[in-house]
């Protein structure tokens, strides 16, 4: 169960390998959290993090199969995840794939893949989680969104369309869901140094998963509904979204 | 049975979660519901006075326990009451006030039911002369999965001490039969003295204050440096008739416990900032007296003064707040428990009302009760305070390092690591608790949290 200051003791964690992910379960394992189901592709991946996690005073952590297309196996994934954790505190909405927008301008099978793993893929598990979290009359959604769902970029609207769908339907879910017990948590990072974007530079305001982890702790304790990651990043994208399309095409961002 | 689906909290308005609420209207609701119960089982629950989760039951049912009702029987000779478990103290007090019968122990609100005061044992500022509420339980009825019982303490000493500060998860009480205290007026004769240090009250109240039915000191929180812990002590007893002001004396157990203040429906989020609460606070212990003896007030101003403004938990905002109780055992080291939260709640400028110093009496053979020979503190927080968690989490390890708890009926925060060696004698009530319910069909929110069955 949810406590009064918003930690949490149960997590099923979706893309169990992402950095992200990993660094707000550890944060979360500090607040007090103690049993996982860590769900990927990746079974040497998520092993590794489980053990890390156990390190760091976990006491239950499960590793399952799980793959975002696979979408006729995950009402039973979910249910089973469910199986294993009793109650589920918090559903974490972690797995994603930034592509490259170069290749993704001409190679429609690959813009079609990157969709199905971001907007359908998160879609189709969402809707079991919903019900097997109405059921048990409390719980938090949490989904891993960006600031690039915000408005459409020459450089990522691929990845930021799908983004925004998942975005919008998070929103739409969230308030389809007052008066469940369940709660949907949307985080918009803006850029954060992990294995999605090694190798980039960094822009301003890019920050570690580090802090992505301890805006959710602070986000599951207030309660919010939108989390921006840094804090200030917020204010500049509503700036941005006046900034008219001739002259936001020019933009380095 | 009415039936509905309701986002419930505690008191304190935190953690919220869905559940089926029913409204069971005599003792055969009751049982028929439990027999109905679904998987997540079921728990009752009183007036929602308890802060934390211990009366919400997320995906299951909640059984509100407020129209089981009927007071059945009042003994004015033998001084004893029966009625159902859902009548509160308020209704109670407004019915036996004016007779000369009132509650033994009544906690600082009387919007609680006889059902809750059972299930959480509730003290009162007379604990160090007559223990908590059970102490003055002649018997009760529980409807538990495996059938109804008729509980007395000497027939069934088990169950009616795994009950009392069971927390509901025992069964459901539909009826009590209580022990009622004689009065022969409805107002206090109070005595009130400042103390002005933290040293200075724990000396004033452990010199006197088995002198008095009733004592209670408040703290000062906010107040730091040499006024560190200053506090304003006020003691009493009933008034006897000739005690009372002559225009008084015509009707010497008039009782009105009214309402007169409703708090608006929403206050915004910060309205308590220290600066705020430190002001109030400062005004209100200028305004105690010194000293003064004698004092003749009304009983609902000296037992439930935050009665008189209804619904005034709102003020804490949207993200609700947090009631901090324990007790510490008597001693140098539960009194340096004491003041190490003293100090470390002032250094962190908790914007907090007042907290409340009292010495409790022997504690009951309940496995859950609360109470223990010691010194209770209590203070209410605003849960969006920054850095509330830790200070909190660090409290925890002073008290069970005192060998002291924290109270469940406030509990809204605290790791089952560190509630289950406070309560040592948890497994003898699991014992108990798995033969009147084998199924674990009684369930709460604060027992999944804590992980108590
Ligand atoms: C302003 C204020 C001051 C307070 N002061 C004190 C104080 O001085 N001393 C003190 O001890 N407490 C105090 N309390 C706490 C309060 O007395 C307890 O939480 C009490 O249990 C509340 O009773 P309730 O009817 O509201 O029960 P609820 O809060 O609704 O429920 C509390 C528990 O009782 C169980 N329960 C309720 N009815 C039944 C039933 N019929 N059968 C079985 N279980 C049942 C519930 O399952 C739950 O576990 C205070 C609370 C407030 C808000
Ligand atoms: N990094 C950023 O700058 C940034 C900014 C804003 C938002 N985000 C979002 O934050 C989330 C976490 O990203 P991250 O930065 O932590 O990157 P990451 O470490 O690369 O994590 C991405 C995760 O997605 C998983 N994944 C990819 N395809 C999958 C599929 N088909 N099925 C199941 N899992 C799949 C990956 O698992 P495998 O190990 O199996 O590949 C990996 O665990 C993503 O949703 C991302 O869009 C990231």
């Amino acid at each position: 169960m949810q406590d009064a200051l918003g930690s949490v003791q149960s997590i099923l964690v979706l893309g169990g390998t992402s950095d992200i992910a990993q660094a707000t379960a550890l944060e979360l394992t500090r607040g007090g959290a103690r049993r996982f189901v860590l769900a990927g592709r990746d079974v040497a991946g998520l092993d590794a993090n489980a053990k890390e996690l156990l390190a760091a005073g976990a006491s239950q952590v499960d590793t399952r199969q799980f793959d975002a297309v696979d979408t006729y196996g995950h009402e039973s994934f979910v249910r089973e995840a469910f199986g294993v954790l009793g109650d589920v505190d918090l559903v974490l909405v972690a797995f994603g794939v930034l592509g490259d927008q170069e290749r993704l301008d001409h190679d429609r099978q690959a813009a079609m893949d990157l969709i199905a793993v971001n907007y359908v893929g998160a879609v189709s598990v969402l809707y079991p989680v919903v019900e097997h979290m109405k059921e048990q009359g409390h719980g938090t959604i949490c989904v891993l969104s960006t600031v690039a769902a915000e408005r459409a970029r020459r450089s990522n609207y691929v990845y930021g369309s799908s983004k925004a769908g998942l975005d919008w339907f998070c929103q739409g879910l969230g308030d389809a869901l007052v008066g469940t017990g369940v709660h949907v948590m949307i985080v918009r990072p803006g850029m954060v140094r992990t294995r999605m974007t090694e190798g980039m530079e960094d822009v301003p305001l890019t920050v570690d998963p580090e802090d992505v982890a301890a805006a959710i702790r602070e986000g599951l304790a207030s309660g919010r509904e939108i989390v921006w990651v840094p804090g200030p990043i917020r204010w500049v994208m509503s700036g941005l979204r006046h900034v008219p399309r001739a002259l936001f095409r020019r933009l380095p961002v | 049975m009415d039936e509905n689906i309701e986002l419930l909290t505690g008191w304190g308005g935190t953690a919220p979660t869905a559940t089926r609420v029913a409204e069971p209207h005599s003792p055969g609701d009751v049982r028929e519901a439990i027999a109905e119960a679904p998987d997540r089982g079921l728990v009752a629950r009183g007036l929602a006075r308890s802060y934390g989760d211990a009366a919400q039951n997320a995906g299951g049912v909640v059984l509100r326990m407020t129209e089981l009702a009927a007071v059945h029987d009042v003994d004015i000779e033998g001084a004893g009451v029966t009625v159902d478990a859902g009548v509160s103290l308020e209704q109670l007090m407004r019915l036996l006030v004016p007779l000369g019968l009132f509650p033994m122990v009544t906690p600082g609100t009387c919007q609680v039911t006889v059902g809750g005061a059972i299930a959480a044992d509730v003290h009162g500022k007379n604990h160090h002369g007559v223990g908590s509420f059970c102490n003055h339980v002649e018997a009760f009825t529980l409807e538990t999965p495996q059938g109804t019982r008729h509980v007395t303490p000497d027939r069934d000493p088990d169950v009616f001490w795994a009950t009392a500060g069971g927390m509901g998860l025992t069964g459901v009480v539909t009826q009590a039969r209580l022990r009622m205290k004689r009065i022969r007026t409805s107002r206090i004769r109070m005595d009130t003295e400042r103390a002005s240090d933290l040293d200075d009250a724990m000396s004033r109240m452990e010199q006197r204050d088995s002198d008095y039915h009733y004592s209670v000191a408040w703290i000062d929180v906010m107040a730091r440096g040499s006024h560190m812990g200053r506090s304003v002590i006020t003691r009493g007893d009933f008034a006897e008739p000739d005690e009372l002001p002559t225009r008084m004396r015509s009707d010497p157990l008039g009782f009105k416990p009214s309402t007169v203040l409703t708090a608006p429906p929403w206050f915004p989020n910060g309205l308590l900032n220290k600066v705020s609460v430190r002001a109030f606070n400062e005004l209100w212990f200028r305004k105690a007296p010194r000293h003064q003896e004698g004092a003749i007030v009304p009983l609902a101003s000296f037992h439930h003064p935050l009665d008189f403004v209804h619904g005034w938990n709102r003020i804490y905002g949207t993200r609700g707040f947090l009631q901090y109780q324990f007790v510490v055992p008597y001693g140098p080291e539960g009194e340096a428990a004491v003041r190490t939260a003293v100090e470390r709640l002032s250094a962190h400028g908790a914007p907090s009302f007042r907290a409340v110093l009292k010495r409790f009496g022997p504690g009951n053979p309940g496995h859950l009760s609360f109470p223990m020979p010691g010194w209770t503190l209590t203070l209410d927080v605003p849960a969006g305070m920054p850095g509330l968690a830790g200070l909190c989490d660090g409290l925890d390890e002073v008290v069970l390092e005192a060998g002291g708890r924290l109270y469940l009926a406030k509990e809204s925060r605290a790791k089952p690591w560190v509630i289950h060696p406070m309560y040592p004698r948890l497994d003898e009530w699991r014992e108990i608790r798995a033969k009147l319910d084998p199924g674990g069909v009684l369930r709460s929110d604060m027992a999944r949290r804590l992980d108590l069955c």
